[in-house]
């Protein structure tokens, strides 16, 4: 079959430069970067290497590169550790995050909270998944230790103002983390300027391999050490590093940022025909998230009358390889948080689905797209008014 | 590519081998697991659940390089079956969920799904075979594997639904699925076959009824064959049919249970002699090949899915049900299970067992 992949905010395929540029250190540059000779000297140098490429990229003179296992471990490292070691210096308890995190946030707080005697609580956000920077800076007082914001949601693509936010939050002394996961593939983050405490990224959302990423951590922000162990990552991440993968990110950033702006304005315009064709050839279908305010190549929606679950399938048997929201692999037809703390109703919420757009994306496929999906969802609906009619 | 089937996949071996067969027989596969009942998922609030057996059977699609979807079915095992079962047992019967999970989920929703899909077939991994006669009229037939034959909780199937069927591993016994299963390179070829009730879980059934809130103890009489009270008990599910031991005593000599009749709430004991029962009365019986011209005939009776098939005479009576009359005697036709017709290798129908006599 034909098939056609409009999944990128899910994975993305390794750029064959990427490939190159990892495959020596499976083998033939096989040291460990900690062993003091020659075949160590030289992991160790292109780890070093890839670190300060990351650095310089991202304009982080004054941060902490951490190699870690991916998006989700940097997360981690940042809420567990940052709010742990911040009780510990001023004894305040509660984690603050918005209502549209990733789940490596939203469970990790809810298990600090229920383990470890952290209070959490979540920022409403606007109808449009964006935060509100004047309720954020209500919220905040001396009992906040760690206020951890979304750069950009996965399942509606809206861009929170972090700059502003990070900024709110320092004037009180509090630290701040946000997980740019899906935003480091489309933005051209500065860091120096952003001013946030610690951010998490990952390679394989930017045709980088899976299982690496990076925290980043300003330099003197507190931070326990979760895995413990070799000094590895100036004691803040122990185990043997990574080499070929942390060499391959280096080179998917540095490619995702060459082309990032052009990419972006060809992105673009592919999802606006995306969105507007979606949205005028399908009855009762929604926009999720902001309309302008999200990244290029992001379009997400809520239909009525049917489940995502099924359309979904629907989709992929037809060839189109899209999600429902996060990449959710397994059938359940409960609604997303996400979209619920965007104030969507249970029965509207059920029917989302998410196209994202990446760098193989061509108009020809977005036009095959809209032509199909609105026999598809025509279909379904009637099959659920026929099933619920039973 | 050949027609489109979907074919339910549980993770388990047979149903991975099924898969297998119809990839090499070059139909168009599409692998689907229902999501029934997991009560610990939820409660994990765990929204993306990866139990094994999702992640197994989605290993095997990838293997074969067909599409595996899960279908959420939740309400509706809930409603058809879970519920069913509960009622049941209120009632003081004893039920069989397989075969109701069968007519109303499987061949309900899965079947329905497989349409909507545009999927000409639905297939699963039983152990039983269709054959179609010159009429185009399906036929259910037993297993080739005698000891696998699954048959029985496959007799509430209409002829429509057989009609969209197809059993693989009908012409195939278990050792040769599992040399299958090892062939196809399957992780899962070595997988000990499932045995419980898949909802009740480690509890038992038992359990899961107490965890329900389901009334079991109602207490009632215990009457002799002559319908005199010998006594009282304290709930018909404490009692089986045969049982012996805690009856009592002053009754003289050894007294079994004969039958238990739900409708009155009354257990009927007797003497060794008086045990047995060679009248069975069904529900409304569901003939395979549509409807039956004859209104008596000759067959064999299983009672139970591991009961040896007796001799029987049966008559169809007017509101459809039917009543069998057995050649001899037997101890454990229990109201709510099924009583399948069978004539040598041909499943004829069933019923649920009503009530049972001895005559």
């Amino acid at each position: 079959m034909d098939r056609i992949y409009l999944d990128y905010a899910a994975t993305t395929p390794v750029d064959q430069q990427v490939l190159e540029a990892m495959l020596p250190y499976f083998s033939h540059e096989f040291g460990n970067p900690s062993s003091a000779h020659y075949y160590g000297q030289q992991a160790d140098g292109a780890i070093e290497q890839a670190r300060r490429t990351i650095k310089s990229l991202y304009n982080a003179d004054g941060y902490d590169v951490i190699f870690t296992s991916g998006g989700s471990e940097s997360d981690n490292l940042a809420l567990r550790g940052a709010a742990t070691e911040q009780r510990k210096r001023t004894g305040a308890t509660k984690i603050l995050t918005s209502s549209v995190e990733h789940d490596a946030i939203t469970r990790t707080a809810s298990q600090l909270q229920q383990k470890s005697g952290f209070i959490y609580a979540k920022l409403r956000v606007a109808n449009n998944g964006i935060i509100d920077l004047s309720s954020l800076e209500e919220q905040l007082n001396k009992q906040v230790a760690l206020v951890s914001i979304i750069y950009a949601n996965n399942e509606i693509g809206s861009i929170n103002p972090i700059k502003e936010a990070a900024k709110i939050c320092h004037e009180k002394g509090i630290l701040f983390h946000t997980d740019a996961v899906q935003a480091a593939a489309h933005l051209n983050i500065d860091l120096n300027g952003l001013d946030v405490d610690y951010m998490s990224i990952s390679a394989h959302k930017l045709y980088g391999p899976k299982g690496v990423g990076v925290l980043f951590k300003k330099k003197f922000a507190p931070l326990l050490t979760q895995i413990t162990g070799g000094a590895q990552e100036s004691g803040l991440r122990a185990g043997t590093s990574n080499v070929p993968l942390i060499v391959g990110m280096a080179k998917a950033l540095e490619l995702n940022l060459e082309s990032v702006e052009t990419e972006n304005i060809r992105l673009l315009s592919l999802r606006d025909q995306l969105i507007t064709g979606v949205l005028e050839n399908i009855s009762g279908t929604h926009l999720t998230g902001d309309h302008t305010n999200r990244l290029s190549n992001h379009a997400s929606f809520v239909f009525e009358g049917l489940s995502g679950n099924d359309l979904l399938i629907a989709l992929d048997m037809a060839g189109f390889a899209v999600s429902s929201g996060s990449a959710c692999k397994v059938g359940n037809p409960k609604p997303s948080e996400v979209l619920l703390g965007m104030g969507i109703k249970p029965e509207l919420a059920i029917g989302s689905l998410r196209v994202t757009l990446g760098k193989f994306s061509k108009k020809e496929e977005i036009d095959r797209f809209i032509t199909a999906l609105p026999e598809i969802v025509n279909l379904l609906r009637k099959e659920k008014r026929s099933e619920n009619g039973r | 590519m050949g027609d489109k089937v979907v074919v339910a996949m549980s993770g388990g071996v047979d149903s991975s081998v099924a898969a297998g067969l119809l990839v090499e027989q070059g139909y168009d596969v599409t692998g689907m697991m229902l999501k029934m009942w997991v009560g610990d998922c939820d409660q994990a609030e765990n929204a993306c659940c990866t139990p094994e057996s999702i992640a197994q059977a989605r290993e095997v699609a990838s293997l074969f390089h067909i599409p595996f979807y899960v279908i959420d079915v939740k309400e509706s095992f809930k409603q058809n079956v879970v519920d069913y079962f509960i009622q049941a047992y209120q009632d003081g019967l004893t039920p069989n969920p397989c075969f109701q999970c069968n007519r109303t989920i499987k061949w309900g929703e899965l079947l329905r799904k497989a349409s909507e899909m545009g999927a000409e077939f639905m297939a699963t991994g039983h152990y039983a075979r269709i054959r179609k006669d010159e009429n185009r009229l399906c036929h259910l037939i037993k297993g080739v594997d005698e000891k696998k034959d699954q048959t029985y909780a496959l007799s509430g199937l209409t002829q429509s639904q057989l009609q969209h069927t197809i059993f693989p591993l009908g012409g195939l016994i278990k050792s040769e699925v599992r040399e299958m299963a090892r062939k196809y390179c399957l992780t899962v070829s070595e997988k000990e076959d499932s045995q419980d009730l898949c909802f009740v879980g480690a509890q038992g059934y038992r359990g899961f009824l107490k965890q329900y809130g389901t009334v079991l103890a109602k207490p009632g009489l215990i009457k002799n064959v002559s319908g005199d009270i010998v006594g009282e008990h304290q709930g018909l599910n404490q009692y089986t049919i045969g049982q012996r031991k805690g009856l009592g005593s002053g009754l003289g000599i050894p007294h079994y249970v004969i039958s238990l009749d739900s409708n009155k709430n009354e257990v009927i004991i007797g003497t060794q002699d008086e045990l047995g029962q060679n009248v069975i009365l069904t529900n409304p019986f569901n003939w395979i090949s549509g409807n039956h011209d004859k209104h008596f005939g000759t067959a064999q009776v299983k009672i139970r899915y591991k009961s040896i098939p007796a001799p029987c005479n049966y008559t169809i009576l007017e509101d459809s049900s039917i009543r069998i009359d057995l050649d001899k005697p037997v101890r454990d036709a229990t109201p709510g299970q099924i009583a399948v017709l069978y004539n040598d290798d041909e499943v004829l129908g069933s019923g649920i067992i009503q009530s049972t006599m001895k005559e």
